[in-house]
C-alpha cells in the first residue's frame, strides 16, 4: 500500500490547550475543587487529643502499626475493614456510574483535579487560550521563557506541597514540615517526597488528559456500566444538525426560526465546545471513550446559546434511549432499575455492616492458640498438661492490666508460671504462656473449657472456648 | 463486518484481506514508545550495579567499587570478619542478618542482665524468649529433642513434663546445657542371673503402680536394696533418684529408657525394663553447647526450656 507508507505507528502528542469557560458545571466543579483541597491539605493539620500518639487527627502510623482516624484506632487485625471500604468504594463507583455515567472522572477524580489546577495556573500567567497558543507558536524570547518556567514552576511547588501534605498523613505533621525544610529528615521522607512531587507533576502538569486515555483502567471498565438509561453528555444530534447539518450562523441564518426554515440545525460550530474540552474531543462525534464527562461543553454550549438567542441544551445530560426516543422526556435521573437498585443495596447493606462492625468493636481483642507440639504431655504424678498461647491485644489507650481465670475444670488447674497478671501497654500485643494441669480421670472427660480473661479496670469478662486433649484420643 | 455498517471512521491501516478484512490504526501515543526506550538505559545501568551477564562458569559482577556491600561474617568457631564483596542475594541477606541481629541485641541483653526468674516475671520480655527461644531451640535442640521439646522415648527426654533427671530449676537446665551431660547405666548381665532379672524388674515396675508380680517384686526389692546389685547406690534407697548423677527417679510414671508406657500388655512392659537392666544403658549424651552458643543465648534458652516449655522447676 503506497499510499500508506508514510504512516507512522505512533502518534505525536498534541497538547491541548482548553479554553476557560463559565457556567453551573464549572461553578460545580470548582466547589468540588476548593471542598476537596480544604480536606486534603489542611486535614492533617487538625489536632486531636491523644495518650498514645502525636497529637494529629488523621495519622497512619506505619512504624506501630496502628492508624488513628479522629477517636478510632484502626489496627492490623482490622484489615477486614479495607476489604468492605473497597468493595464499598466499588459499589459506589458502580452505582454513581450507572445512574449519571462517569460523574467520577469529571468531578472527583484526583487525576482531574490537578490537572484542572495546573491548567488554571496556565490559565493564570500565560493568559486565555488564544494567548497561550501564541505563545507555544512564538520563537523563545525572555517574556516565554519567563511565562512558561513561571507557570512550570509553579505547578512544581503546588506539586511538592501535594507531596510533602501526602507524608504528613504518615507522620506528625508539624516536626515532619520542620524536619523536612530544615534537612534533618529522614532519607525515607525525602525520598516518598521526591517521588510524589516528580509523579503529580508529570501526571498533572505534564501527561494530563493522557493519564486517561492510556493509563487508567477506571476509565475503560466504566464504559461497560453504561446503560441505555445512564445519563451521558450528549449533543442533542437532530436539534444541532437539522436536516442539512450544522452551519455558521450567516445573514438569513442567525435566528432559530430562520435556520429551521432553511433546514439547518441548531448548532452554530463555533467550536466553543472542542476548545473547552480538558481531552481534545468533539462532543458532536458522540459518546466517546476519552470524555471524562466534566461538563464543560455543556457550559461553554449554553453560554453561546443565550448570546445567539436558542433555547439551552444543545449538548446536555441525557440518556442514549430518549435521544433515540420518537417521544423524548425532558432528561431525568432513571433509576429504577435492576443494576442501579443492586447497586444500591450492596452498596447499603456493605455500609451498614460496616459502621455496625466498627460501632461494635470490642477495646480489647484476645485468641488462644493450643500448643500442638506435643498435644498433651504426662506429668510424673500421672496428671495430663495442655499448654496454650493466650493472645491479648490492648485496642485502648491505655495501659490495661488482665486476669486469666478458667470455666468449666478446676481454677487450680491453671498455672500461668511467674505471670499471674499480664499488664498490656496501650495500642499493643501480648502473648502468655498458659499450662492446664488435669488429672487423668478428669482429662479424659475434659474435651472442651474455657479461658475468661478479665480487663481489670472495667471487669470486662472475654470468654475463649478450647479444647483439651488426652491420650484418650489417640490410643 | 455487515456491508450496511459503512459508518466506521476509525482510520485504517490500508490493508484489506479476504475483500473486506480491515487492520484498523490505533497507534501507540510516542511517549509510550519513549518509555520502552528508557528500559534500556535502565538496563545499562543495572549493568553497572548489579551481577548480570553470565560468562562460562562466573558472571559479571558490575563494576567495582560501585557496588560493594560490606557484612559482618560469623565463622564456624564463633569468630567474627568484616567482609565487602559485590552486591548479590548472599551478601544483601547478610547485611539484613547483621540488622537484625543489632535489632535483638538490646533484648537479649535484657535477659543477660536480668535473673531467671525476673525475666519470666516480665510478659513483654517473656514474648521475645518465646519466639528467639523457638529459633533456637529448632536450630540447635529439636534434632534430639524434637521441635516442641517433646522429646523421643529410648533417645531424648521430654522437656514439656515435669521430671527432671538432672534438675529442673534454671541452674540447673543452665549447667546441662552449658556442659552437656552423659548418662550411663551398667550391664547387669554379668552380675544378675535371669530369675533375679526378673525379679528386680518386677520390682521396678510395682514402684509407679505398673502391673507386676507381687510376689516376685518382694524378691526384687531384696536384690534393689542388696549390695549385689547396689541398684539403690544410684536410684537411691526410695529408688527416687539422684539428680546430681542423673539416675532416674524409678516410682514416678515417667519413662525414657524403657518403653513402659508404649508396651501394651504386662509381659512387654516386664520386657522393657528387664532388657534395659540386662545390657545397661550408654546413651543419655548430650553435647557440650558452651562452644557453639553464647552465654545469653545459653540464658534464653534456659528460660525458654524452663517456662515456655513449661516442664520449669
Amino acid at each position: 500500500m503506497p499510499n500508506n507508507a508514510d504512516k507512522s505507528l505512533y502518534q505525536k502528542h498534541i497538547p491541548i490547550v482548553t479554553r476557560s469557560v463559565k457556567g453551573q458545571f464549572r461553578t460545580f466543579k470548582t466547589a468540588v475543587m476548593l471542598l476537596a483541597y480544604s480536606v486534603y491539605f489542611l486535614l492533617p493539620w487538625l489536632p486531636w487529643q491523644r495518650v498514645s500518639a502525636a497529637s494529629q487527627a488523621i495519622l497512619f502510623d506505619l512504624t506501630t502499626r496502628r492508624f488513628f482516624i479522629f477517636d478510632l484506632i484502626v489496627y492490623p487485625q482490622d484489615i477486614f475493614w479495607l476489604a468492605m471500604l473497597l468493595f464499598i468504594a466499588a459499589a459506589l463507583l458502580f452505582f454513581v456510574t450507572g445512574l449519571v455515567g462517569r460523574a467520577w472522572c469529571g468531578y472527583f477524580c484526583f487525576q482531574t483535579l490537578w490537572s484542572d489546577l495546573f491548567i488554571q495556573i496556565e490559565h493564570l500567567i500565560q493568559g486565555e487560550r488564544p494567548a497561550r497558543l501564541r505563545l507555544k507558536k512564538q520563537d523563545w524570547n525572555l517574556e516565554k521563557v519567563f511565562k512558561i518556567s513561571a507557570s512550570h514552576a509553579l505547578m512544581i511547588l503546588v506539586s511538592l506541597w501535594t507531596a510533602i501534605t501526602f507524608a504528613c498523613y504518615f507522620s506528625y505533621a508539624p516536626s515532619f514540615v520542620t524536619d523536612f525544610f530544615s534537612g534533618t529528615g529522614t532519607s525515607g521522607g525525602y525520598f516518598a517526597v521526591l517521588v510524589l512531587t516528580v509523579l503529580t507533576y508529570m501526571a498533572g502538569g505534564v501527561a494530563r488528559e493522557q493519564i486517561c486515555l492510556y493509563a487508567c483502567p477506571y476509565a475503560r471498565f466504566q464504559g461497560v456500566m453504561y446503560e441505555a438509561d445512564t445519563l451521558a453528555v450528549t449533543y442533542d444530534i437532530k436539534r444541532g444538525e437539522g436536516l442539512k447539518g450544522r452551519t455558521i450562523p450567516i445573514q438569513g441564518l442567525k435566528t432559530h426560526e430562520e435556520r429551521v426554515a432553511a433546514g439547518h440545525g441548531d448548532c452554530i460550530d463555533c467550536g466553543f465546545c472542542v476548545q473547552v474540552c480538558p481531552t481534545g474531543i468533539d462532543i458532536r462525534n458522540g459518546l466517546q471513550y476519552q470524555c471524562i464527562s466534566c461538563g464543560l461543553c455543556i457550559d461553554a454550549c449554553d453560554n453561546i446559546m443565550d448570546s445567539v438567542g436558542y433555547p439551552r441544551g444543545l449538548i446536555r445530560y441525557d440518556s442514549e434511549r430518549n435521544m433515540a426516543s420518537e417521544t423524548p422526556h425532558a432528561p431525568k435521573v432513571m433509576w429504577k432499575r435492576f443494576k442501579v437498585i443492586g447497586y444500591a443495596g450492596a452498596l447499603l447493606l456493605m455500609t451498614s455492616v460496616l459502621f455496625y462492625n466498627i460501632g461494635t468493636r470490642s477495646d480489647t481483642e484476645v485468641n488462644v492458640q493450643q500448643v500442638r507440639q506435643p498435644l498433651f504431655v504426662l506429668l510424673s504424678d500421672g496428671r495430663v498438661r495442655n499448654r496454650y498461647q493466650i493472645h491479648i491485644v490492648n485496642k485502648t489507650e491505655t495501659e490495661q492490666t488482665y486476669q486469666v481465670t478458667v470455666k468449666h475444670i478446676p481454677k487450680d488447674a491453671l498455672d500461668m508460671g511467674n505471670i499471674p497478671e499480664i499488664t498490656v501497654r496501650a495500642g499493643k500485643a501480648l502473648a502468655v504462656n498458659a499450662k492446664i494441669n488435669l488429672s487423668y480421670e478428669l482429662a479424659e472427660k475434659t474435651h472442651e473449657f474455657e479461658f475468661e480473661i478479665t480487663q481489670v479496670s472495667t471487669g470486662e469478662k472475654m470468654e475463649l472456648e478450647t479444647s483439651f486433649n488426652s491420650p484418650r484420643e489417640h490410643d | 463486518m455487515s456491508q450496511d455498517n459503512k459508518k466506521v471512521t476509525t482510520e485504517t491501516t490500508g490493508h484489506v484481506w479476504d475483500e473486506d478484512l480491515q487492520e484498523l490504526n490505533n497507534p501507540l501515543p510516542r511517549w509510550w514508545i519513549w518509555g520502552f526506550y528508557i528500559t534500556f538505559a535502565f538496563a545499562l545501568i543495572y549493568w553497572l550495579f548489579y551481577p548480570a551477564w553470565p560468562i562460562a562458569n562466573t558472571y559479571t559482577k558490575g563494576v567495582p567499587g560501585l557496588n560493594n556491600v560490606t557484612y559482618v561474617a560469623t565463622k564456624v568457631d564463633g569468630t567474627q570478619e568484616t567482609k565487602t564483596t559485590h552486591w548479590n542475594m548472599r551478601s544483601k541477606l547478610m547485611v539484613e542478618m547483621n540488622e537484625l541481629h543489632k535489632e535483638q541485641k538490646p533484648y537479649f541483653d535484657k535477659v543477660a542482665g536480668k535473673s531467671f526468674e525476673d525475666v519470666s516475671k516480665d510478659a513483654e520480655l517473656m514474648q521475645f524468649v518465646n519466639s528467639a527461644g523457638k529459633t533456637l531451640f529448632s536450630d540447635n535442640c529439636a534434632p534430639c529433642h524434637q521441635a516442641g521439646g517433646q522429646g523421643k522415648v529410648k533417645f531424648a527426654p521430654n522437656l514439656t513434663d515435669d521430671y527432671w533427671q538432672y534438675g529442673g530449676t534454671y541452674e540447673n537446665i543452665q549447667t546441662t546445657i552449658v556442659g552437656g551431660r552423659h548418662g550411663v547405666m551398667p550391664a547387669f548381665k554379668a552380675i544378675l542371673s535371669d530369675a533375679e532379672l526378673t525379679e528386680v524388674s518386677h520390682y521396678v515396675l510395682s514402684l509407679s503402680g505398673e502391673p507386676h508380680n507381687a510376689a516376685a517384686a518382694k524378691l526384687g526389692d531384696a536384690i534393689f536394696h542388696g549390695d549385689k546389685a547396689g541398684c539403690y547406690a544410684c536410684h537411691g534407697v526410695e529408688a527416687k533418684g539422684n539428680i546430681a548423677m542423673g539416675s532416674a527417679n524409678l516410682t514416678d510414671k515417667i519413662w525414657l529408657w524403657p518403653d513402659v508406657l508404649g508396651a501394651k500388655t504386662p509381659e512387654a512392659k516386664l520386657g522393657e525394663v528387664k532388657t534395659l537392666i540386662y545390657g545397661g544403658m550408654d546413651k543419655g549424651v548430650m553435647p557440650v553447647w558452651e562452644t557453639r552458643l553464647k552465654p545469653e543465648q545459653i540464658k534464653l534458652l534456659t528460660v525458654y526450656v524452663h517456662d515456655s516449655l513449661g516442664g520449669g522447676k
